[in-house]
């Protein structure tokens, strides 16, 4: 057993307006993550420390926020891997409610824009469609997206511009252009061909660094692109 | 400030079963789906291995041999009729989910592909056989996902972050419930003609849990509380192939692919215990094997308390290919690469058989025979029962939306039916508050923290793999010291948004209960049977238990009464693999 320093940033606006930081000593084992060392602080330090949090091992997107500096998933980063001092912060660009805690509707508003679910027109077959391997294949990547925000909230045009769709939406929508099943491409590249679309995007990496699923939400984000200029999936 | 809504249908739950019954119950009535979790993030989402349905898309197969795999995995405790209509419509609930847009791994003809799952077997048990329709191992991901996308697409209204806390009643039919809003601290009390519960499970009793946080078994304590019995709810699965001290779950698939258990000496033990199909036997049998090699010292590591689970032999490429999300749960948790090294691994809590009793189109029961009327649960919150002693790996995703289906078409039919709604009761919401409110001005002697880990130690110690009389009257006494230490819990969080810090509150109360109602089913089934096994009565005796096990809440205590197993085709006989 060991101790640590985390580094909170805390805010609950019904006590105060402004935000502060808060240090807390915790003692970990090797192969803590970094949620356990938060759920020590909230359970036997100080029972107010607020973030969310379900299946603590990576796979169902509630505890992303800034460590150390960079967006990591509370769950799937270890202690041993960011050393004695860790500075804890909600993510950016999103408005923090509560400590840790963001609202995530703004997120989810651009993820229904990019009309996220198959789209497909005639009667549907008996059995299942058939769609080979290989096209199975193509829009793999994109299928494991979790909704964490990492990668929208690392985003430094989604910092300054609060209308960009921000990268997981288009990571949705790339989900659905190039599966084979859809017809929704059209549509789907109409809404990113806005001002607000694809186009902002400045290709910093960010986003791609920040996703905890591996997923590479740059390419994805440049496949849609080309789509665009050369009007095909 | 108590806000008052009116639906025709309310949707308690927002993973598979919740969304299942929400695509169908919205597209007819006037339906709110309240979650105490962004949908997406329920646990439905962490199921790995795959949905079973006899498609025969790459052998030979038929509903009828699933069935059959069902009853004998459930150590015919099942409810065989409703084991035939889930194994009869597993075939179209797979295929509505390819149409709704699930990307399932593909045949090379470009056919749902299908792989082995534990107890799934051609022809009543000849050899194992390729049933289960899965996507890499992120099926309820993309279950999760493509249900949430449907909800979307259809316009379903979501109340996110809302807890219920309790279900309203009035003269025994159904007027609502009542919801804790995490945003305000507000109270909501939604008057309904049908509500539907699908708040899945309470993993949360147990210290070594494939369960998220959140599962703690809201649903089944609300209803306990008032009045509805519970289930069989002894019969607990311990999945053989949870991560080494954490729990986390390495799908069966992972098996079905080829891996193999291994004891310290190396040896692929489960050829003793299941010389048919070995490594891919049913859950129970597989984890009280890895106990018993840990028993005979044959565990492994310095303490000897674990097995390996082997997937070396098996070529890196099909490991990325198939099983991508495991073998990174086995790198980032335990540093450890899958490809060269065995990954530790234990039996971990997963899954309840038990729950809420219900019929085959989800309508809960208030005894043996009648119903609530318009009372619905769905999911693995329900006891139908499918799943009997022990489930089958995959038949909980079938559960979800076969059953999530029929759920939502029974709440939405019955609200129809109801010109008006049933009156609210008088204060309706002042259960919940009293609650509150003893939680919030509670001395604080006690931590909830503290408390929740005690419970889960005497519950992994005294109520898992391996019970007996003297174990279970143990976890008896302690759930009962605990349950007088609760009473005594506060919350540091005075505010009023967001605090999650009361809700724990809240959620462990559920938890004393439900892990009260477990016991006490257990010490009562002087029988070992699927998931319950009784070192001290360790044989299934069918004269005397051949029956479903129904816990009412009388005062501080348990009651336990009977309901009778449906049996339609199949014969109790004796289950080895
Ligand atoms: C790691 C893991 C792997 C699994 N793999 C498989 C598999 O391969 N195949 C298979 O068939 N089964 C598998 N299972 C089992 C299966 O995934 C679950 O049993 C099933 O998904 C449960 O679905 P559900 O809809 O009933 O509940 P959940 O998905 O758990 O959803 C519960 C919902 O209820 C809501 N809720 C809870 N309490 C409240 C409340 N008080 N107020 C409001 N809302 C509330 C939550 O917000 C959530 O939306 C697995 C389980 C685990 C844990
Ligand atoms: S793309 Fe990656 S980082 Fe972005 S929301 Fe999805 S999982 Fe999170
Ligand atoms: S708690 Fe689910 S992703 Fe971290």
């Amino acid at each position: 057993m060991t101790l640590v320093t985390l580094k909170i940033r805390r805010y609950d606006p019904e006590l105060s307006e402004d935000a502060f930081w808060q240090s807390f000593e915790v003692p970990v084992e090797s192969g803590d993550r970094l949620l356990d060392a938060l759920h020590h602080v909230k359970w036997y330090l100080d029972g107010s420390l607020t973030f969310r949090r379900s299946c603590a091992h990576g796979v169902c997107g509630s505890d992303a926020m800034r460590v150390n500096g960079v967006n990591r998933l509370a769950c799937k980063v270890l202690i041993k891997d960011l050393g004695d001092e860790i500075t804890v912060e909600p993510l950016k660009g999103l408005p923090t409610m509560k400590d840790l805690l963001v609202d995530m509707e703004p997120f989810f508003d651009a993820f229904r824009a990019v009309k996220p679910f198959l789209m497909t027109s005639g009667n549907a077959p008996t059995r299942e469609r058939l769609q080979s391997a290989e096209d199975r294949a193509r829009f793999d990547d994109t299928t494991k997206c979790i909704m964490c925000a990492a990668c929208t909230t690392a985003c430094p045009i989604f910092w300054n511009d609060d209308q960009y769709f921000g990268p997981q939406a288009i990571v949705m929508a790339h989900r659905f252009i190039f599966d084979s099943r859809d017809e929704g491409a059209e549509e789907r590249l109409e809404i990113l061909n806005d001002k607000e679309g694809v186009w902002r995007c400045r290709t910093t990496f960010n986003c791609t660094d920040a996703c905890p699923r591996g997923i590479e939400v740059t390419k994805a984000i440049q496949e849609v692109k080309r789509a665009l200029i050369f009007h095909h999936t | 400030m108590v806000q008052f809504h009116t639906y025709d249908t309310v949707i308690v739950g927002a993973g598979g079963a919740g969304m299942r019954a929400a695509l169908e119950a919205g597209q007819r009535s006037r339906t709110a789906v309240l979650t105490k979790l962004y949908p997406t993030r329920s646990h439905t989402g962490a199921a790995q291995g795959g949905m079973c349905a006899a498609l025969a898309n790459v052998e030979e197969d038929n509903w009828e041999w699933h069935t059959f795999d069902t009853v004998k995995g459930g150590d015919y405790l099942v409810d065989q009729d409703a084991a035939e209509v889930m194994c009869r419509e597993a075939i179209d609930a797979v295929l509505d989910l390819e149409k709704m847009g699930l990307p399932f791994d593909r045949t090379p003809e470009g056919r749902i592909d299908q792989r082995r799952f534990g107890g799934h077997t051609r022809n009543h048990g000849e050899a194992a056989v390729r049933r289960s329709c899965f996507a890499a191992d992120r099926t309820g991901h993309l279950i999760l996902q493509t249900l949430f996308q449907q909800c979307v697409k259809h316009g379903i209204e979501f109340y996110n972050e809302f807890y219920v806390l309790d279900l309203l009643l009035n003269g025994g039919r159904t007027a609502g419930v009542v919801a804790y809003e995490l945003a305000t601290g507000e109270l909501h009390v939604f008057q309904a003609k049908s509500v539907l519960f699908a708040t899945g499970g309470f993993g949360k009793v147990f210290k070594v849990t494939s369960n998220a946080h959140t599962l703690t078994g809201d649903g089944m304590g609300i209803v306990f509380r008032r009045g509805i019995p519970l289930e069989d709810m002894e019969f607990y699965q311990f999945h053989p192939t949870g991560i080494w001290k954490m729990g986390i779950l390495l799908t069966e698939g992972a098996r079905g692919e080829g891996g193999i258990l291994r004891n310290s000496d190396g040896e692929r033990f489960m050829e003793r215990y299941a010389p048919t199909l070995k490594d891919l036997a049913p859950r129970d049998l597989v984890s009280r094997a890895i106990y018993t090699e840990i028993r005979a010292g044959r565990g492994c590591g310095s303490a000897r308390d674990h097995v390996y689970l082997d997937l070396t032999h098996l070529p890196p490429e099909q490991l990325d290919a198939k099983l991508p999300d495991i073998t990174e749960f086995a790198r980032t948790y335990l540093g450890i690469e899958p490809y060269t090294d065995p990954i530790p691994i234990q039996p971990t809590a997963h899954y309840a058989m038990g729950g809420i009793p219900t019929d085959i189109d989800a309508r809960v029961l208030r005894n043996s025979t009648e119903v609530v009327p318009g009372l619905f649960a769905a999911g693995e919150v329900a006891c139908v029962s499918v799943h009997g002693a022990n489930r089958l790996g995959t038949n909980s995703l079938l559960d979800i939306n076969v059953f999530g289906r029929r759920g939502g078409l029974a709440a939405a039919a019955h609200a129809n039916s109801q010109v008006h709604h049933v009156e609210l009761p008088d204060d309706p919401a002042g259960q919940v508050e009293a609650l509150l409110q003893r939680l919030r001005d509670g001395g604080g002697q006690e931590n909830v923290a503290a408390i929740r880990t005690a419970l889960q130690e005497t519950m992994d110690a005294h109520a898992s793999v391996y019970r007996t009389d003297a174990t279970l009257r143990q976890a008896e006494a302690d759930i009962r010291a605990l349950q007088v230490r609760y009473e005594k819990v506060g919350v540091s969080d005075r505010g009023q948004r967001y605090n999650t810090e009361l809700l724990e509150a809240v959620e462990l109360g559920f938890l004393l209960d439900l892990a009260q109602v477990l016991v006490v089913s257990a010490l009562a089934r002087h029988e070992s049977r699927g998931g319950h096994f009784r070192e001290d009565f360790p044989t299934r005796d069918d004269v005397h238990f051949m029956r479903h096990t129904m816990a009412y809440r009388e005062g501080t205590d348990v009651r336990l009464d009977h309901k009778p197993v449906v049996q339609t085709r199949y014969q109790p006989s004796e289950r080895t693999y």
